[in-house]
């Protein structure tokens, strides 16, 4: 062996930087992803979600009912955003994901309250993701107790005392125990997918440019649509087979209830599947090699995770997280799918976010097929 | 030229930025006619093929392709072309068959299968149909693109670079392929950097730095450039050495190029007179045979490529 030469040494590590600076993306990604992370571990992630919106049915409009609803606002963690008329309407607000919690109190209230009969004050949470709602949950029972004691006073005051004066019953709709596993195991189906989806068609379109086949089919008289559909049908397959793996073992395996209807699930899925494999399409008719694709569904990828609801609770975040939460596909796909594993949605409650996946990939395959260029231009 | 024209473009135009690759390019092709694209790298040779079937647009200029305008009917000329890229362009991670088979679909080829047998066959690659492509020799990877090529039975075949990297035997086999494919009134655009290729060529056209030098057949194009070439070599044994000859030879007003091939040089020049009287001094010298012969083709290449102003530089 020669001795170490440290001008050989400085040539390599010369060559290294040159190289760098000329691949301006991976460049760009290596300072980006760092910042990307800063931001969204940093900024947008909160595992102690606080204002999170509640619908009241107050079936007594008295000044104790008001009394504890404000003292429930007063906490942080309850944002009164609509009142219900009825308890069918907190059924249908809770199921339709627009309210994490349903608050109802019953008729009577006042009255009960003043006999000393503890009348009952009913929380329904939207459990599908424990995390969301542990710490509101927790902080309840001692709004519940004390909240009233100012107004407890007088011939009252007696009622302060052990035990409380309302009963405080909660129930974690959809997932009662808060198993973790329930709300993960659905939402993996469209992490697993986002991951794969777009990287792999991403792959799949950069191989053949910088294989040179790309000239060839560009020579062949080929639209692009038919091209970009080509390659990304195999894709919806395989994508299905990972569902049918992941929808196994959520029920063998982690034993998640399946309520909804697994063929709605596969019907929207196909949506879902278009949708990130537009976003690989897109990337391939930007990046110039395999390495570009990669580090562009990585950037993509990261964000997804992590402002989708998927890892911390999408009411956590700050306004402009959620904002570019809801430009994802996989927040919505993740509302549609434990709307309809663990709550049993129907077609009528995940319109909205299917509305949402159908514009997502309409505006991404204009732009893919505006970006696919006929000529090597 | 008679008969009607293939290729028949005007003043083409191709710019990246702001380096302009082909300039005011213009070339006409008779049916059935092997027209030979010679010019160095980066001339513009690729660019130009791929105007000519639709793979880049041009910034100027219009003409026809096959009767149809190269700007607005790129797809319909697509159809009716076959084009070989400079390097393997077929799937390497598909069967010989698969490949072909892929063409034929894309180009919605009815009988596929026949067809798909038949350039098989042809080939002589029928036991070996189940083989990777990318498993395949330099030669019989050129064979296989241009049996893909021709398999929808294109009227103007464009060839860029299709011997390079290929042994003499396998192109000495490529060529008389492509003689028999223009006897069947296919018509073929061919660049090449070889002088040998661009002497089977029914005609040859000369590019630099993305301008048109020459064009016409082989005699034509030396006939016309002017070129005065005589040939130095040494009479007997115990002459003056040949490179110092060369190399006092190059300095001279008048002498444009001395090549050295074997025991004699090539000396050309723009100018007969100026020529004759540079080499005065080593015709008188009894060691040497000083004549005038006709220039190569290659000559009269090296003699264009100097002349034209190089604004890659």
């Amino acid at each position: 062996m020669a001795r170490f030469s440290f001008a050989r040494f400085v040539a390599v590590m010369v060559k290294e930087f040159i190289q760098m600076r000329r691949d301006r993306l991976t460049f760009a990604m290596m300072v980006g992803v760092p910042v990307l992370q800063l931001v969204l571990f940093g900024f947008a992630i909160n595992s102690d979600p606080k204002s999170l919106p509640t619908a009241v049915h107050a079936a007594d409009p008295s000044p104790f009912a008001r009394t504890l609803v404000s003292a429930m606002v007063n906490s942080g963690y309850f944002d009164v955003t609509r009142g219900a008329d009825s308890p069918a309407e907190l059924d249908r607000l809770l199921a339709e994901g627009r309210v994490q919690f349903a608050v109802t109190i019953p008729a009577g209230f006042a009255r009960d309250l003043q006999r000393g009969e503890r009348p009952v004050l009913l929380v329904e949470a939207d459990a599908t993701d424990p995390a969301a709602t542990s710490n509101a949950l927790g902080a309840l029972s001692t709004i519940a107790r004390q909240a009233l004691d100012p107004d407890l006073i007088g011939p009252l005051a007696h009622l302060r005392s052990t035990p409380d004066p309302v009963e405080l019953r909660v129930h974690r709709r959809y997932n009662p125990e808060g198993i973790t596993q329930y709300n993960v195991v659905p939402g993996l189906m469209g992490v697993v997918l986002t991951m794969t989806m777009v990287m792999m068609t991403a792959l799949a379109v950069t191989r053949e440019r910088e294989r040179g086949t790309m000239e060839n089919l560009l020579a062949m008289p080929v639209r692009p649509f038919e091209v970009m559909l080509g390659k990304i049908v195999p894709f919806i397959l395989v994508g299905y087979i990972q569902v049918v793996i992941i929808v196994l073992a959520a029920r063998l395996l982690f034993g998640v209830p399946i309520v909804g209807s697994l063929s709605l699930l596969s019907v929207v899925l196909v949506l879902f599947i278009a949708a990130n494999l537009a976003v690989g399409f897109t990337f391939s008719t930007v990046a110039k090699n395999q390495l570009q694709a990669m580090q562009m569904s990585f950037f993509f990828f990261l964000p997804s995770m992590l402002l989708s609801g998927f890892m911390f609770p999408f009411r956590g975040m700050p306004g402009w997280a959620q904002a570019v939460g809801e430009v994802l596909p996989l927040t919505h796909f993740l509302r549609i799918v434990r709307g309809i594993l663990l709550k049993g949605n129907g077609p009528a409650e995940i319109a909205g976010e299917v509305a949402a996946l159908l514009a997502f990939l309409a505006v991404v395959t204009v732009v893919a097929l505006k970006r696919y260029r006929q000529t090597l231009d | 030229m008679t008969g009607d024209a293939v290729i028949d473009v005007r003043g083409l135009v191709k710019r990246f930025g702001t380096k302009t690759v082909v300039d005011g390019f213009s070339i006409r092709v008779v049916r059935g006619q092997i027209y030979g694209f010679l010019g160095p790298n980066g001339s513009g040779k690729t660019t130009t093929i791929r105007m000519l079937c639709g793979l880049l647009t041009p910034d100027a200029g219009e003409g026809t392709c096959l009767g149809l305008d190269i700007r607005r009917q790129s797809a319909a000329i697509k159809r009716q072309v076959g084009y070989m890229t400079q390097k393997f362009s077929f799937w390497e991670d598909l069967s010989i068959a698969e490949n072909l088979d892929f063409v034929a679909r894309m180009y919605g080829l009815p009988d596929r299968r026949t067809k798909v047998a038949a350039a098989l066959e042809r080939l002589g690659l029928g036991n070996r149909r189940a083989q990777l492509a990318g498993e395949l020799s330099g030669g019989w990877k050129q064979r296989l693109a241009l049996a893909a090529c021709i398999l929808h039975e294109p009227k103007l075949l464009l060839l860029d670079e299709p011997t390079a990297g290929v042994d003499p035997k396998a192109r000495r086999e490529f060529w008389d392929e492509i003689h028999r494919l223009a006897g069947d009134g296919l018509t073929v655009l061919v660049s090449t950097h070889y002088m040998d290729e661009a002497e089977r060529c029914h005609a040859i056209a000369y590019l630099a730095y993305g301008r048109l030098m020459t064009q016409g057949s082989v005699e034509e194009v030396i006939a016309t450039s002017g070129l005065v070439t005589y040939e130095v070599g040494a009479r007997g044994a115990g002459g003056p050495d040949l490179g110092h000859v060369a190399a006092a030879l190059r300095d001279r007003p008048g002498v444009e190029m001395v090549a050295a091939f074997g025991a004699r040089l090539h000396v050309s020049g723009g100018d007969g007179a100026d020529l004759e009287a540079a080499l005065r001094p080593w015709a008188a010298d009894p060691g040497l045979l000083v004549r005038r012969t006709d220039p190569t083709l290659e000559d009269v290449f090296i003699h264009l490529m100097n002349r034209s102003t190089d604004n890659f530089a």
